[in-house]
């Protein structure tokens, strides 16, 4: 009984508040149009920081609609680990599987 | 946004401490998130098959080239519509605000709220078919952006891209789908009997659920639209 309810006020009394769930709504669209004016502003798409650049961007989001918006900063570290493990072993299948048979297998077979 | 706060997650304690487990959490949170995790290999998969693909397709249209059919000499531009794209992701990225918000205010019922902009913020039903309509709204450039792609020639089997595309893009839609009908379900049941502070639970699995979506779609829009 005294574990569950360690747990569960581990779990909820860091919840953020509507006031923080606003900035981060705000911010997340501050990202996504720099994200889209990237694609239109042609010096930096022909560039070659556009690619990690449009990455890193991307990947910021998604971990801020994870840590806010999914509480996994707030919540239990079970969760986080649940999520977080498959997504690392997807990742690094999707990375190999590119070094197999996508362009980063052709770029080292042809030498480039 | 501030309100006066009357024993804001009290209600939310006595619904847990009638669950025990031997993790001290919630079974139905665990199961949850370990299906996110399932899901999460699912998308990955799908992007790593269209990033596979990418750039191999011997025929057109091709995402952001333009091409020309040999055979009828018909010249076809870049087929992705990027300003209704960003529309749509900008729609899934509210539709998540205003999940956040549902659950919000959901558990803290018990919250005082005198002002107008303190009832809205109190008011689940509003943001939980906000966060529906938003997602139909989404729904709706998919469904516009598939319709002009067929009519620009653009198949399921026409090329590689195509192939991929729409199996990426189609099993994402699906996902969002099966989350308006959730959200649906829920405004239903908070407009009939209202969800009480306890089952704050049934509205952070779904909000869960509706947050993945949208995680997998600021991915799907920067390696699928953005980057050539």
């Amino acid at each position: 009984m005294a574990h569950d309810t360690a747990a569960h006020d581990d779990a909820h009394a860091h919840h953020p508040t509507a006031k923080t769930y606003l900035w981060t709504a705000l911010f997340l669209t501050i990202v996504t149009i720099v994200e889209i004016s990237a694609y239109y502003i042609k010096p930096w798409e022909q560039s070659a920081i556009y690619v990690p650049s449009m990455i890193f961007m991307s990947a910021v989001k998604f971990a801020v609609v994870c840590a806010v918006y999914m509480h996994l900063k707030y919540d239990n570290k079970l969760f986080r680990n649940l999520f977080v493990g498959p997504l690392v072993i997807a990742i690094v299948t999707c990375v190999g599987l590119l070094f197999l048979f996508g362009k980063v297998a052709i770029r080292i077979s042809s030498g480039q | 946004m501030s309100a006066t706060a009357v024993e804001p997650t009290a209600g939310a304690h006595d619904a847990h401490a009638h669950h025990h487990t031997s993790t001290g959490l919630d079974s139905r949170k665990i199961a949850i998130w370990a299906f996110i995790g399932s899901e999460c290999m699912l998308f990955v998969s799908l992007i790593s098959t269209y990033l596979i693909y990418k750039g191999k397709s011997r025929v057109g249209p091709y995402p952001h080239e333009v091409w020309t059919d040999p055979s009828t000499g018909h010249t076809f531009g870049a087929i992705l519509n990027i300003p209704v794209t960003s529309f749509s992701t900008f729609v899934l990225l509210m539709s998540s605000l205003a999940m956040v918000l549902a659950h919000n205010a959901v558990v803290n019922r018990r919250v005082k709220r005198t002002t107008f902009m303190q009832r809205l913020e109190g008011n689940s039903f509003f943001w939980l078919i906000s966060t529906a309509v938003l997602g139909i709204v989404f729904l709706m450039c998919q469904a516009y952006e598939f319709t002009s792609f067929v009519h620009e020639g653009l198949g399921l089997t026409t090329n590689l891209f195509s192939s991929s595309f729409f199996v990426l893009t189609g099993f994402h839609g699906a996902h969002v789908t099966a989350g308006v009908l959730w959200l649906c379900t829920l405004a239903a049941i908070d407009k009939k009997r209202g969800l009480r502070e306890d089952e704050g639970l049934v509205v952070d699995m779904c909000a869960l659920y509706w947050h993945f979506v949208d995680v997998v779609w600021i991915a799907i829009f920067v390696l699928l639209y953005l980057i050539k």
